[in-house]
């Protein structure tokens, strides 16, 4: 490696356009990539992060620019191609066969044989004990995979890429499922690589993640570049600001509100993630109330007891002073719950209906007329929701699967919010969404709360935790493990309840 | 709309040829007989359609039809049971099949395919045990009954050419399914769910009973087509009457349109389905050079060109949605 010039890059594109019918997602787009450097590339969604991430990748091909490794040309015509030149990307959602071994998954495709046709397994084993040392897994090779939690998944896959001798790993949102402690391992394996020279290119939303692992940060808005920050650059207020063009001086809307009376407690509640812990806990009308937790601390499970979706193994739940037995959606319904799902392509939304009908999909039951559709009505409802929400849309007829993130977002919230609920449940509200809207729904759970409406929502964001609620009920492995109001909410206090400690002694 | 354009096409299509190749098949008799049998698979077929589009499948659709068809004419010529009580009893039979898959599918999560699989079995075996495996019919008796299915409504102005009864029974019953899954709550509620249950559970639609309803729908259907499939030919064997006819529904379905993935389906193009399939069976008869043996062969290929030709035709649509 001696003969590498340092400062030379290792990956340079310039001037890489991609136009879709109608859209210019890349427009002369230009970055390099240093020799075990980690480059963060922002931009709120639609900036064309993907995009650009997809021609590194050698998923798509760029309609015109240039690409250099190591300062010669080269195209990257297919995955193929791009891995051949030690180019791998890290997908989203991971790309791995649940039902084989971790070593058959690293291998997957290109198993070393005997005679041309035996799989060869103790090469297998032997050599994926190397890779997975690599990412400090220690986990024998003939592990399901399956069987692994998410954040060991994704070192699978990252281990997968060393395995072809990848020197660029392209890594889209790793850690938008994981744990702290998993995305800490997760860092720690990315400051591993790179000072072993293996660059990254890192696509986040998560902005104190960049703080924390980027060398340089590459800020993307409207398919064009906008600005580079270098290390002692990088900070909260630099990075959005670029993202969205404009001085952002209130982030979080938060007004203190007063709570009222009562409307749900939850006694004892037993969810099926943890059968033998109980929950407790009482929800105020007009608080908005930030639940944190680790993943798998069974916050989700909580929320879809509480909604109906799935039984509670034992306590009740009381709205209005009266004890409640919610045993499917309708019922919660029925008593003035809504949530919105974490997952809003697969249980939030319908995607091949039109934004018109997934509005009305709640409704329609209280609209009907003896059974029939109340066409009219359904109409002027879309009409309003949609300029209420200020959905991006061609049309109240269009299909939702055609929104971006964040107005499929608005769609999934917009149709619990003409029934008028009175408790809002929300998962996740803001997970791979862009900046805009985000601020937009803030601002909505903000305006529902003055109303009287009471909001319980899930998030892994610290920030939107410590930014937008009230009070704070902190999760951790199956029970309600801390509460804290918004006059003692501190990042480090939020964690150590978070993690399973007490709070540090006053 | 423009999806009943594409069943439409292939059915004038192929009534065209064959009325190019045999002169015998737009003679009044041959099209009403034509028609009869469209009606009756048609009814089968709108049947089906409600589980198709929950993303389901009946595949005990025959064995109803033998079950209800033969044990119709059993009660009445062989039990001397009155008529309103062997009417009575059919439906309730037809409603209680339906209700059982439905709940099993419903409530105890099993695959509808084992289920109605299992129901195939079932009610063959069950109807050949009570009848003794005779063949059934209403003999000479019931006329009126029969009338039902094989009279013909004159038409007025035209001579020597009347309108199946079959026929009217299926209006009736495709204009009831048509508002329904167009205009009520619950037609909506089992596109929706057809598309994504789980985010149609979420949105509290009560999904397990609108699967109920589905098979319950497609069982009742079944029952009262069984019913006039048994008055048209009188002449019921428990081991093959029905054979195969919930293939011809399901095939009928989705050539107009029910995607069998669920969520999508329309019922006049189910009916042109239903007249594509017995079109083509009745050019196989007709035109010489065409070996009847082969009929299988023929109206499988037709079926796979046209789901073919719809999904490559779907997925140019998406891709222009797609690039805008």
């Amino acid at each position: 490696m001696s003969d590498d010039d340092p400062r030379r890059p290792w990956l340079e594109v310039r001037g890489i356009c991609k136009r879709f019918p109608g859209v210019t997602a890349l427009d002369g787009v230009g970055m390099h990539v240093n020799r075990g450097e980690v480059v963060a590339v922002i931009g709120e969604n639609g900036a064309g992060k993907s995009s650009l991430m997809k021609i590194l990748a050698g998923v798509q091909p760029a309609d015109s620019g240039q690409i250099f490794l190591e300062g010669r040309r080269c195209q990257l015509a297919s995955v193929e191609q791009a891995l051949r030149l030690g180019i791998a990307l890290i997908h989203q959602e991971l790309n791995l066969a649940d039902n084989l071994e971790v070593g058959a998954n690293i291998f997957l495709g290109r198993e070393p044989r005997r005679f041309g046709l035996l799989i060869d397994k103790p090469r297998i084993l032997r050599d994926s004990a190397r890779y997975l040392a690599r990412v400090g897994l220690k986990l024998p090779p003939t592990r399901l995979v399956g069987s692994l939690p998410i954040g060991r998944k994704q070192m699978v896959e990252i281990a997968k890429a060393l395995s072809v001798d990848a020197r660029i790993l392209i890594m889209d949102e790793p850690t938008s499922s994981l744990s702290q402690r998993e995305a800490d391992q997760l860092f720690e394996v990315i400051r591993d690589l790179s000072a072993k020279g293996v660059s990254i290119v890192y696509i986040s939303h998560r902005l104190g993640e960049v703080k924390e692992l980027a060398h340089r940060v590459v800020v993307l808005r409207d398919g064009k570049k906008v600005g580079e920050l270098r290390r002692d650059e990088i900070n909260h207020e630099n990075m959005v600001q670029l993202m969205v063009g404009r001085q952002v001086s209130q982030f979080y809307l938060h007004r203190p509100h007063e709570p009222g009376e009562v409307v749900l407690t939850a006694d004892n509640l037993r969810t099926l993630a943890y059968p033998h812990r109980s929950c407790s806990f009482a929800l105020r009308r007009g608080e908005i109330v930030g639940m944190f937790g680790l993943v798998g601390a069974g916050r989700t499970e909580l929320l879809q007891t509480l909604f109906g979706v799935t039984p509670a193994l034992g306590g009740s739940v009381w709205i209005d002073g009266r004890k409640t037995a919610v045993r499917s959606p309708i019922d919660a319904v029925l008593a003035g719950l809504a949530l919105v799902p974490e997952d809003r392509k697969q249980q939030g939304l319908i995607l091949d209906l039109t934004v018109r009908n997934n509005l009305s999909l709640t409704s329609l039951r209280r609209d009907q007329k003896m059974g029939f559709l109340n066409r009219a009505r359904e109409r002027e409802l879309a009409r309003d929701m949609v300029r209420l929400l200020k959905v991006k849309a061609t049309g109240e007829g269009q299909v939702t699967r055609l929104l971006s993130g964040g107005n499929q977002q608005k769609i999934a919230l917009g149709k619990w919010l003409s029934l008028h609920p009175r408790i809002l449940l929300l998962d996740e509200p803001t997970r791979g969404i862009d900046v805009g809207a985000k601020t937009e729904i803030y601002s909505l759970m903000e305006s529902l709360a003055e109303k009287g409406i009471t909001v319980l929502f899930v998030s892994s964001e610290m920030e939107e935790i410590l930014g937008m609620s009230d009070r704070v009920l902190v999760m951790h492995e199956g029970r309600i493990f801390g509460e804290l109001p918004r006059a003692e909410l501190s990042e480090q206090r939020v964690m150590r309840l978070a993690t399973g400690q007490l709070p540090e002694a006053a | 709309m423009k999806k009943l354009l594409g069943i439409f096409g292939i059915f004038l299509f192929v009534f065209v040829l064959t009325a190019l190749l045999s002169d015998r098949f737009l003679e009044s008799y041959n099209l009403e007989n034509l028609i009869r049998r469209t009606a009756l698979l048609g009814i089968l077929a709108v049947g089906v359609a409600f589980v198709i589009i929950t993303g389901g499948i009946d595949l005990s659709i025959g064995s109803v039809v033998c079950l209800v068809g033969c044990g119709v004419p059993w009660l009445l010529v062989k039990q001397s049971c009155p008529l309103p009580w062997a009417l009575a009893l059919a439906v309730i039979v037809s409603l209680a099949v339906g209700l059982l898959h439905g709940l099993l599918i419903a409530k105890l999560k099993l695959q509808p395919f084992v289920v109605t699989l299992c129901g195939l079995l079932m009610y063959r075996g069950i109807t050949r045990g009570f009848t003794g495996d005779q063949t059934q019919g209403f003999g000479t008796e019931y006329k009126g009954l029969r009338q039902l299915a094989t009279a013909e409504v004159p038409l007025p102005f035209v001579e020597g050419f009347g309108i199946p009864a079959p026929c009217l029974f299926l209006i009736v019953v495709a204009v009831l399914a048509s508002i329904f899954l167009n205009q009520t709550i619950y037609g909506r509620y089992l596109l929706a769910m057809g598309q994504n249950e789980e985010a149609a559970r979420y949105s509290g639609i009560r999904t397990d009973r609108m699967v109920i309803l589905a098979y319950v729908i497609c069982s009742l259907t079944a029952g009262l087509g069984g019913i006039l499939f048994a008055l048209d030919v009188n002449s019921a064997q428990p081991g093959s009457f029905g054979n195969f006819y919930e293939l011809h529904a399901i095939a009928a379905a989705v050539l107009g349109g029910c995607s069998l993935r669920g969520g999508s389906g329309t019922i006049m193009g189910v009916i042109f389905g239903a007249g594509l399939i017995q079109v083509l069976r009745n050019m196989i008869t007709l035109v010489d050079f065409i070996p009847s043996h082969i009929e299988y062969a023929v109206i499988g290929a037709v079926i796979l060109c046209g789901v073919m030709t719809d999904e490559t035709v779907k997925r140019i649509v998406r891709r222009r949605l797609f690039s805008k």
